[in-house]
């Protein structure tokens, strides 16, 4: 399935007219809003860590050419293989030969969002490899032919329904809604492909510059088993995940797993330190990390919207945010989606194709403060209307009204001549009509105009006191 | 004794046009609890529906005529979080010339909200008062994570003696007006109000009380459409009608 963000306007409409999608949306997003609260709240010193964090990612983001150099090497002292891909394209053709060097037929997949980004899976299965994901929800997401509809849990807007039916067609089983009969369904499925599988694709939280490590922080061991098992691995990262050194992991590792899936810890943490098959007589024999960049490196440019980079896709500004409350994941048109989502979009993809993506928010704020980093996301979709505009991607009839209305606030007696005139033009009409604002009133009485204003009453109100 | 302050009022559009009364009894409670009002006459609009869809360089003559209108005076205060937000905060964000820069930050540093005002500056404590009905209090977005202003209009609220407060649940979840949003995106935004509503509902409160204009229109609009029974009422209006002002 392919989904472009210029069209956000009618998924949205597509979504709001789903009654299941958007109760399945509005209940796993109320669960995990409120799991996040709990385990919050048992964290100490929350709010610093917060800081913490945020000072961290500064630091690393505004040197990040030291930090991954120093990774480079350090990664190729472990006997890690490290990539560069300035693009999609290029982090595809690199994996593409990693496979055919390796005369990879089967290839299994976990715990990479960055993948998504870069459409490999697609490009792998036309290229002859059966490509599996194996976290359950991604897995789903991929019988259905859909992309993930949210950074955690990528089946968010499905229900057991949804998901028995796909099983039954796709897998050929008997149909069950039953969680667990479909969790047994899964892993059985998947554990043979695991065990067949000549290459494992995973994606990486945090890489350690001062160790060449890198580290995937998990639920369901799949990505154990998906390092552990093929001879080859081959991790995506985004060029912004780096830390200096372990003693930073400490605070994010803090504040991922509540904010992510409402725990206090995540079940599984790995950390990848190279090829050690022959050392150890198990792991992989040959390791690699693609290092990609696609567009990374322009946001990195400003000094304000390059706090983008500090995400470390925890999801916890989509389940507060209303509107992907309503709407789910798809409605965003990308691979990354609601607030964050909607920041990133017309900075990887452009202002055309992002043109709407800034204004899908009603700028409320609750994404900034539940943002582990402190991302201020409000701030940043401002910012990125104003680059639209500026950039000449908003209609005409805006542009003309706008100037008119800047043009009006600096000339008090026109400003409120034309304002008064609708007072009294909405005064003659009936009070159904919804001058000035067609087609707003479907659901909703618009507010009426006062015969008279403040002003006038203000003066007549200190007149009779006299 | 204390000099009285003088406040000089900023009174933004939709109070101006649609909504004259709160403002009014806005008025009137800053005279009950000492405050003397000023009006400036040339005022108009602070820009923000322009800066929030984008519109910068076009708004920067609109910002800079409001600094130099407001710049001087004692004190400012407005009864809207959104607005007060954008004067405080996004005027930050805007190209203003070097010589009105202390200016702004000067403006910054003394343009209140009402209810912030009532409570941080005026060290109201308790005003006292009657109203009798069950009321429940909306958070609107600017003024409570803008601004940080959550416990005042609360307190506000709980000086009122006989008053039942309820609060509803997910009080600071978004309206769904959010300006221009709420016409870019109509039938999201319905969406969003129509769970506002429900939440509102769901209290049991009469009144459901505010302190901005926008989100009250937004939801009194959804509330009359659907004939639900609760009322919206400024906070303003709440406390002169409890004061009997």
């Amino acid at each position: 399935m392919e989904l472009q963000p210029r069209l956000t306007k009618h998924y949205i409409k597509e979504a709001l007219d789903n009654e299941r999608l958007r109760s399945a949306v509005e209940r796993a997003t109320a669960t995990s809003v409120q799991k996040r609260d709990e385990k919050v709240a048992e964290v100490p010193y929350w709010e610093e860590l917060r800081h913490r964090a945020h000072s961290i990612k500064r630091q690393v983001i505004e040197n990040l050419d030291i930090y991954l150099e120093a990774f480079e090497t350090n990664a190729q002292k472990n006997g890690v293989q490290v990539h560069w891909a300035a693009n999609d394209e290029e982090a595809r053709r690199i994996i593409h030969d990693i496979a055919r060097e390796n005369n990879v037929e089967t290839i299994v997949k976990s715990k990479s969002l960055t993948t998504e980004e870069i459409h490999l899976n697609s490009f792998l299965i036309e290229n002859g490899f059966e490509t599996l994901e194996t976290d359950l929800g991604e897995y789903i997401v991929q019988l259905m032919d859909q992309i993930p509809s949210h950074l955690t849990a990528p089946a968010l807007h499905l229900d057991r329904k949804d998901i028995g039916k796909i099983f039954h067609e796709k897998l050929g089983v008997d149909y069950t809604e039953e969680p667990s009969e479909l969790l047994a369904i899964a892993r059985t499925t998947l554990r043979e492909k695991f065990l067949k599988a000549d290459m494992g694709i995973s994606g990486v939280n945090f890489a350690i510059a001062d160790s060449g490590c890198f580290c995937v922080v998990e639920n369901e061991a799949n990505a154990r088993l998906t390092v552990g098992l093929p001879k080859v691995h081959v991790a995506v990262m985004g060029m912004e995940k780096m830390l200096p050194s372990f003693k930073e992991l400490g605070t994010f590792l803090k504040l991922l797993p509540p904010s992510a899936t409402g725990q206090k810890q995540s079940v599984y943490l790995d950390m990848v330190g190279g090829a050690l098959r022959q050392q150890l007589g198990e792991g992989p024999e040959n390791v690699h990390i693609v290092i990609l960049d696609n567009g990374r490196s322009s946001i990195l440019a400003d000094p304000q919207l390059r706090e983008s980079l500090f995400c470390i896709r925890c999801g916890a500004c989509l389940n507060i945010c209303p509107i992907y409350q309503q709407v789910g994941g798809h409605a965003y048109g990308w691979v990354y989606m609601g607030p964050i989502g909607a920041t990133l979009i017309s900075q990887y993809l452009g202002n055309s194709e992002g043109r709407y993506s800034p204004f899908v928010s009603s700028l409320c704020g609750a994404c900034y403060q539940q943002c582990p980093l402190r991302i201020n996301l409000p701030h940043h979709l401002l910012k990125l209307r104003n680059q639209i505009v500026d950039d000449r991607k908003t209609g005409q009839l805006e542009r003309m009204g706008i100037k008119m209305h800047a043009f009006l606030s600096r000339h008090t007696k026109l400003y409120r001549f034309l304002t008064w005139f609708p007072g009294k033009f909405q005064q003659l009409l009936p009070k159904k009509m919804a001058f000035p604002a067609p087609g707003y009133t479907k659901h909703r009485q618009l507010g009426r105009f006062d015969s008279k204003g403040f002003r006038k009453r203000f003066s007549e109100m200190q007149d009779s006191k006299k | 004794m204390v000099m009285p302050m003088k406040v000089a009022l900023f009174i933004p559009c939709l109070s101006e046009h649609l909504y004259p009364q709160s403002a009014l009894n806005m008025v009137k409670v800053l005279k009950h609890v000492g405050a003397e009002i000023e009006y400036v006459d040339e005022q108009t609009c602070c820009g923000q529906p322009a800066f929030n869809s984008g519109y910068r360089k076009e708004i920067v003559p609109v910002a800079e005529r409001f600094i130099n209108m407001f710049h001087s005076k004692e004190c400012v205060v407005a009864p809207s979080g959104s607005c007060t937000a954008m004067v405080r905060k996004f005027y930050y964000d805007l190209d203003i010339r070097d010589e009105l820069k202390p200016a702004r930050d000067e403006l910054a540093g003394k343009i209140f909200e009402f209810t912030e005002f009532l409570i941080d500056i005026m060290n109201v404590d308790k005003l006292g008062g009657s109203f009798p009905h069950k009321v429940t209090y909306h958070d609107s977005c600017h003024l409570n994570r803008e601004l940080g202003v959550f416990e005042q209009p609360r307190k506000l609220i709980h000086g009122i003696t006989d008053i039942d407060f309820k609060e509803m649940s997910h009080s600071d979840t978004c309206c769904g007006f959010g300006g221009t949003f709420s016409y870019k995106f109509k039938e999201l935004s319905i969406k969003m109000v129509e769970r506002k509503c429900r939440y509102i509902e769901e209290s049991g409160a009469e009144f459901c009380i505010g302190a901005d204009e926008s989100c009250l229109m937004n939801i009194n609009g959804y509330l009359r459409k659907h004939n639900m029974n609760a009322q919206t009422m400024h906070i303003a209006t709440l406390l002169a009608k409890s004061l009997n002002l």
